[in-house]
This record gives C-alpha cells, structure tokens and sequence, in this order.
C-alpha cells in the first residue's frame, strides 16, 4: 500500500516543469496581450488590433487557405487508408514508415524544394512545355501556399485516420456488407462514424499548424502574401511590439481552443497517442 | 431429392499463399436442415461458410444458390445472412439502428422497420433494449443482438461462424437451446461452424466433420457418433479408444492378441484395420467372464460417470461406468459385438490427412 | 484485376508527391552550378566542401547535441511522469494529461513565443539553454503519450506477482514493469529526437542571435539563396536514416520469419 502512494511522486518533476514552461508562459503571453506596450496598463488595444484591416485581411486569408489544405488533405487521406486497408497491404507498417520518412530531411528544405518544382520556370513548366500545354503560374500565388500545407501536414492526416480504420475489425465491414449494403453505403453508415475520432483528430493536426505558419507563406508566397503568422512574427522579430503580437496570438488561440475542445469531445485517450 | 437442394457447392478449391485450404469440396444443402461445420482449426470450416457468404471467392468451384449460380456476386447481393464470430455490431450505432441497418438500405418503411424490431427483440428475449448501445450489453445479449439483425432480413440461410465461441460455458449451453428454438420457429436454413464437437451434436441435423480441407465424414449426429468412417472423426467426437487390429475373417477381429467378435462384414481375411471402442462400450467384469484381463489403474469421479484407466495387453482402456472398480482391482473387460467399430486404415491422400491428427494435438 | 491495380496507383501518386521534393533536394545536392535554377553539369564537390563550411558544421553539431539532450531528458522525465501519472487518482491526472496536450494541440508560433517571453521576462536569456529548455518542454509530451498507453497494457497483477515473490519495488519495477513498456519508451525518444530535428519555429524565437540550428540557418538563407552544401547534408542525413530504416525493417522481417520457422 505504501508503495501505491508513493508512485504519483514520480510525475512530480514533470508536474513542476510543466507548470514552469507551460503554463506559466501561456501566462505570459495573456498578461502581454492585455497590457499596454507604453506604460504596462490593462487595456484591449492589443487584441483590437485584429480589426485593423490587414491584419484582419491576412486573418482571413490563413483561415480560407487553411480550412482549404485541411479539406485538401482529408481527400487525399481517407482513400488512401481506405484503400490501403482494401489492399490488405501486408507491410502497411513499412508504408507508414515510408510516409513519415521524408520528416526526416529539413521541413524548410522541402518547402524550398517546392520553389524549384513551382517556379515559372521550375520543373513542373518544364514538364507542361514539353507536352505543349501552356505554363502554369503557381510560385507566389495562394495555390503555392496551399500546395506547401498540404504537402507539409498531410503525413499528420494519414496517420490518425489510418490508425482508426486499420483497427477497424473486418467483419464488421463484412457485417454491413452481408446486411445488403454496397461498398459506398458501407463507407457512410459504417466505416465512416467509426472513424471519426481519426478525422477529428487529423484535422485539428492539419489546420492548427496551416493556420498558423509563416514559413509556408514566406517561402513559397513571396513577399506579397502575408499570413497572420507572418503579422505575428513581425511585431515580434522586427517591431518589437510584444504586447502586440501577445495580444494576436491570443486571437489566434481562439481558433487553437476550438479545435481542442473538438478533439477532447471526440477522442479518447487512446486515439490521439496511437497517431503517432 | 434433387430440387430441395438449397446451396449446391461444386468442387471447390482455395488456397492462400499457396497453402492449399479447401481441395475439390463438394457438399449441399437442404432447405430447412441445420447442418454443422465441424473440426479443428485451420480444417478449412470458416473459409467454407465464408466463401457461401461471398466474404471469399474461390479459385475453382462453382457456389450455386436455390438453383442461380452465384459465385461471384457481392455479399450484399446475396440473399443470406451472417451471424460473426465477435458478434461485428456496429459500435457507433444503437441496438434499435443495429437491428434496422438492412431493412432501411432496402428502404422499407419506418413502421415496418418499428414492428420488425419489436418483433425481433422479443425473439431474441431482449425486449426494451432498443435504445442501448452495444458496448453496455454482456456477451451472451451481444450475439442475441447479432442473430436479431440478422434474421429481420428473413434470409433463406443463416450463417453462424463459431456464434458461442466467445461465451462461457452456462451461456454457451443457454444459447445452444436458444438456437434451437430460434431454427424451429424461423423454419429456415442454418449452416453452423464450430470446433465444439457437443455443440455440433446437440444441435444439427447433419454434421459434415471437416479436416485439413477435407471432408471427413457427413451424417446424421447419431451416425457420425456411432458409426466414425475413420480414426480422425472417432477421435475428434467424444472421447475413444482406437486400437490397430486385424481383421481375421468376417465378424471376427484380432484385438492385442485375443480374438473378439464382431458385427462388419466385408473388409477381406487377415486385413490390417482400426478399431474404435467407445469408453461407456466397454463392460469391466470379473476377471475370467471378460476377453482378456486387465488391471485398473486410476479412478476419477466426473458426475454422472467414473472414469477409469485399465491397462490390458499393453494398452491403456479408456472405460466410462457408473459402477466403481477401485485402483488396483483385476478386471475383465468385455465389449458388445454390436460395439466394436471396424474402420479401414488410411490409405489415400484424403485419409492420409487423419493420421497427421495425432500429431497437431 | 483493374480495381487493385487503380489502388495502387493511388498509393504510388501519394508516395510520389511525398517524394518529389525529396528527390529535387538530392539533385540540387550534386548540382555543380551554384545556382537552384540551373542544372552546372554532376560534381560530388559539395559533399567534400561541407566538412569545411564552418557555418553548417557548428549548425549541425548544435542541433544533434540539442536533439539528443532534450530527447534523452525528456524521455526520462517523461517515462517517470507517466508511471507516476498511471497510478494517480482520476482528478489529477486528467489536469496533467490536459497540460501535457497543450504543446502538441497549441500552434508552435505561440508555444515559442510565450517561451520566449518567459526567458526574457525570468532573465534566463535566449540562446542554447533557452532553446534546450524549450525543446525538452515540446518533446515530453511525445514521450508521455508513447509510454502511457504502453503502461496501460501492461498488467498491474504481473507488478504484483514480482512484489508476492519478494521483489523490491524498485526491483520489480526495472525486471517486470520496464521491460514492458521499453518499446514504448523507445519509440518516445525516438519521436522526440525527430521533432527536435525538424522543429524550426519553437528554435527561431528562443535561440536570440548566436545559436544557429540547421533550420534557422536554412530560414536565414531562403532570401540570399541556400548554399548547396546544405543539399549535400540533408541528403547524407536522408540516405543515413532510409539505410537506418531498411536495416532495421530487414532484421525485423527475418526474426519473424525464424520465430514462424520455430513454430
């Protein structure tokens, strides 16, 4: 018995650095965003200037570009573990290792990559030209942006969603089947509800990160296309006005809270850890 | 004969990775028969029940359905029903939703899905469970509730893959009437896998005894248990005693050297042969009234029977009697002629696949 | 069999998009023209040239020492909070399991943002320690979910069987208990050497102005133009971590099929 009390100790020096460097600076950054820059006091000039229009223009653009990749991955993802469950695929884990392998060389660099790919004179004109079809205008243009995020966060699409439909059992597809379903209404009455968990939890790790980048934007928009990270990380990197940024990020959390609450509703435990 | 004939399978073949598990099977089945799947696992019984139900198709044969060849129609075109192994509810969805899930794809009307429900809930003895979620039901109402969904289809055919496996033994015995019942009152055809060999016999009316992608023998229960074709099927049903022996002449059979009579016919004059003695054929008399003597060598009380060893002539009798020989006792040991079953030895590849039973155990 | 065939073609598009660039960056890496727009003819020159290349070697050191640390740290507290967390009563350990959530749900701008106000504001400063501190604060929650559900398998009544044989607790716990859940801890530092690796954002507001990782330096150069060295390293990291992953899939492959062999 003595024992059994004795164990939640061991979570204590993780109990202290949590609250060390997580809470306290999420404190942080409420106690700036509601404090005025000149003399300290309280005040909602921060979280106001949202309203101001570009700030509210790039608001709305990393929203819209967002929520677009995010629908983006989740059609590129749900038929892959579809059919990567059809295939009974016997090294499915190999092609999982596959998916999250290309995490391994330099997100930056990839994103890089994709200039080279994108360019008006990069690799996919090239390959239009050859064919005779005409040049496609991408590098600086929202597609390249939202060509950077679904290629930089579908991997975290893939793997919540095929967690769950892996696991689903297969009689129970068998068992709808058998019922007179077709494979179409299988997939909407069945496999579709049971997944919902994995859909959830993939799309909350596909739009958080696209909402919220600025490397994507500066890299593949071109000085033009400003994201509101990228407005965030001006005020901090280049104006200094913290309380400013503070007090954006705490209207960037709004949309952050939401999406946690989506998930918390929607996963158990379990699901959010076997993604990974 | 010929037209009641409800599934027809024509020489079917399957294998996977190479690893051959059904070669040339033939069986049908009569409307309205309970006919049981039985053997051990990997005999080839579920890929069997899983090819008639479309989850597999075969690499040769021909599935033929109330005369419509069907082999390669889609689960859901067929017309007959599975009751699964996990019972495979659907987990997001309420018993009532579970039960409804084949009538409303065939888009019938709410109160016709409302009625069935009722009707089928009562069936099963789970009346007011409509709004339940699977997850809060035991095991035994899980498969209840698996049978419900299933039957509202009215399928000609059910198909049951090892229902009872996964209950313990009350349930199981519960359950085993409860099917029976269920049978009765549909009138409709039921095939069923099971590995159980009481299961098997306590319910069907033909039981096909399957190993190693063979059929072993298809009878009647009272025919499988009385009569085995081979060691395999002797073995596998209930518990006996198989000794080789030669057959000296008609009716009469050479057992570890004594000489016992017998009631087959036709096997061929001093031919090698199996035998199997039943344990509850076997009488333990006084030494000198029985064929040859023996020495009992340990004593078990099961309920409603002793279980005793008798070693006789080098080999270890296996007896079930209500009457108590105790350890140590000289016995003689008699058997019934009408008892003493003859079976050829395996010579072909089919029956080759018995002997390598002895083996897997 | 045109269906299955379809499948798979759909995987290979996927394989294909996740590769292309991927394939580019190692092209780039043996490019002998210093510019990303046109192909100079093979050379291996930047492969030998990177061994030279002060910048990129002292970012290299800085982000493997900085991975290791913080995955080696974070693994061990992690492990330890997660054993601690699994015998916790239901309130407080929900409290922990949400705060642990934060960093992987919150957006990293703000994660590295609301650090960085913290080091300035308790004048720690930015720099290595900074950046150190922080990462280990994002890779203990990859360690927590990796081990937890680990734990949970694992049967209580196994700990307490070692403990009825006489076993010390702590005896009990590196034989019995430890043991079980190693895969798990492993596959936690594992993912936490990983995100540390690529993290680029969290490193960008805690590091201040002298330490470089090889993302902030590669973000530094996206204007001016990433020297090709930087290609010929990424793609010996890429190529050691595939051969790492072969390897690794090989072995596994063959033990499974001496353990069928077996049976």
């Amino acid at each position: 018995m003595k024992n059994r009390n004795k164990m939640p100790l061991l979570a204590a020096p993780y109990g202290v650095w949590s609250v060390a460097f997580i809470v306290i600076p999420l404190i942080m950054i409420l106690y700036y965003g509601f404090t005025s820059k000149a003399d300290g006091s309280f005040t909602f000039e921060n979280i106001a200037l949202i309203a101001k229009s570009d700030n509210l223009k790039a608001l709305g653009l990393s929203v819209v570009l967002s929520l677009i990749s995010t629908v983006i991955c989740l059609l590129i993802a749900y038929p892959l573990a579809l059919i990567l469950k059809a295939l009974k695929f016997k090294g499915s884990s190999f092609l999982i290792m596959i998916i999250i392998l290309p995490m391994w060389m330099n997100s930056l660099l990839r994103t890089i990559a994709w200039q080279n790919i994108l360019e008006n004179t990069g690799i996919l004109n090239n390959i239009l030209t050859f064919f005779g079809l005409p040049k496609a205008h991408i590098i600086n243009t929202n597609k390249a942006i939202i060509i950077g995020m679904v290629y930089d966060f579908l991997p975290f699409m893939i793997l919540p969603i095929n967690n769950v439909i892996q696991k689903i059992d297969d009689d129970v597809i068998n068992a709808a089947r058998d019922l007179g379903a077709n494979y179409f209404q299988t997939i909407i009455r069945v496999i579709l509800p049971l997944s919902l968990p994995g859909v959830i939890s993939g799309i909350t790790m596909v739009f958080v990160p696209a909402l919220t980048t600025f490397v994507i934007s500066t890299i593949l928009g071109g000085s033009k296309i400003l994201l509101i990270g990228n407005v965030i990380e001006q005020y901090f990197q280049y104006i200094y006005n913290w309380n400013a940024g503070s007090g954006l990020s705490l209207v960037l959390m709004v949309f952050i809270f939401i999406s946690m609450a989506l998930v918390n509703k929607y996963d158990k435990e379990d699901e959010v850890s076997a993604a990974f | 004969m010929e037209n009641n004939k409800l599934i027809d399978l024509q020489h079917i073949t399957k294998s996977y990775d190479g690893e051959m598990i059904l070669d040339d099977l033939s069986l049908y089945i009569r409307e309205n028969e309970f006919l049981t799947l039985l053997g051990p696992s990997g005999c080839g019984k579920t890929t069997t029940l899983r090819i008639i139900g479309g989850f597999e198709k075969p690499d040769k044969g021909k599935v033929i359905f109330d005369g419509k060849d069907i082999t390669n129609l889609a689960p859901n075109e067929r017309q007959l029903n599975t009751v699964f192994q996990k019972y495979a509810l659907f987990t997001n969805m309420t018993i009532a939703d579970n039960i409804a899930f084949g009538l409303k794809i065939k888009g019938k009307s709410k109160s016709y899905i409302n009625d069935k429900i009722k009707y089928a809930l009562k069936l099963v003895n789970l009346q007011g469970y409509e709004n339940r979620m699977p997850d809060s039901l035991s095991g035994g109402q899980q498969q209840r509730i698996a049978i419900a969904r299933a039957i509202v289809n009215e399928p000609k055919v059910l198909l049951l893959d090892e229902p009872l496996g996964a209950l313990d033994l009350k349930m199981r015995q519960d359950m085993q009437y409860e099917l029976k019942r269920l049978k009765n009152e549909l009138g409709i055809t039921f095939i069923y896998v099971t590995h159980d060999q009481e299961e098997a016999l306590t319910m069907s009316d033909t039981i096909m005894v399957m190993n190693k992608g063979y059929i072993q023998q298809i009878g009647t229960p009272e025919k499988i248990y009385n009569e085995p074709e081979n060691a395999f099927v002797a073995d596998f049903i209930g518990e006996s005693n198989i000794i080789p022996a030669t057959m000296i002449e008609d009716k009469l059979v050479e057992i570890l050297g004594a000489k016992w009579q017998c009631v087959d016919e036709g096997f061929g004059k001093n031919k090698p042969v199996d035998v199997v003695i039943r344990p509850e054929d076997i009488d333990l008399v006084e030494p000198d009234k029985g064929i040859i003597k023996g020495r009992v060598t340990s004593l078990i009380f099961k309920g409603v029977h002793y279980e005793m060893e008798v070693e006789a002539n080098g080999f270890e009798w296996l007896v079930h009697s209500t009457d108590l020989s105790p350890v140590g006792a000289e016995v003689g040991i008699y058997v019934n002629p009408f008892d003493i079953q003859i079976m050829n030895r395996p010579e072909s590849d089919d029956e080759k696949a018995v002997s390598e039973l002895e083996k897997e155990d | 069999m045109a269906k299955r065939f379809f499948m798979k073609l759909y995987v290979a598009l996927v394989v294909i998009f996740l590769y292309a660039p991927i394939a580019v960056l190692i092209v780039l890496s043996f490019n002998a023209s210093k510019s990303r727009a046109k192909w100079g003819g093979f050379t291996t020159d930047w492969y030998t040239r990177l061994f030279s290349n002060a910048g990129i070697m002292d970012a290299f050191k800085n982000t493997i020492i900085i991975a290791l640390i913080s995955a080696v740290v974070a693994t061990i507290l992690g492990t330890a909070a997660s054993i601690g967390m699994n015998r916790m009563k239901r309130l407080p350990k929900t409290v922990m399991l949400g705060i642990t959530n934060i960093p992987m749900l919150n957006a990293d701008i703000v994660t590295g943002i609301s650090l960085m106000l913290l080091f300035i504001a308790f004048k720690i400063g930015l720099g290595f320690k900074a950046v150190l501190i922080s990462h280990i604060t994002f890779n203990i929650p990859y360690v927590i979910l990796s081990v937890m559900p680990k734990l949970r398998q694992t049967s209580r009544a196994r700990y307490e069987a070692a403990l009825d044989l006489g076993a010390k607790p702590a005896y009990a716990f590196f034989k019995v208990v430890l043991p079980d859940i190693m895969p798990g801890v492993i596959s936690g530092f594992i993912l936490a050497f990983t995100m540390s690796i690529d993290d680029f954002i969290i490193t960008y507001f805690t590091r201040g102005t002298q330490v470089d990782t090889l993302s902030t330096k590669i973000y530094s150069e996206v204007r001016k133009g990433i020297k090709p060295e930087m290609y010929a390293l990424s793609t010996l990291l890429f190529v050691t971590v595939l051969v790492l992953l072969v390897i690794v899939n090989r072995r596994n492959a063959y033990l499974e099929e001496k353990q069928k062999k077996k049976i």
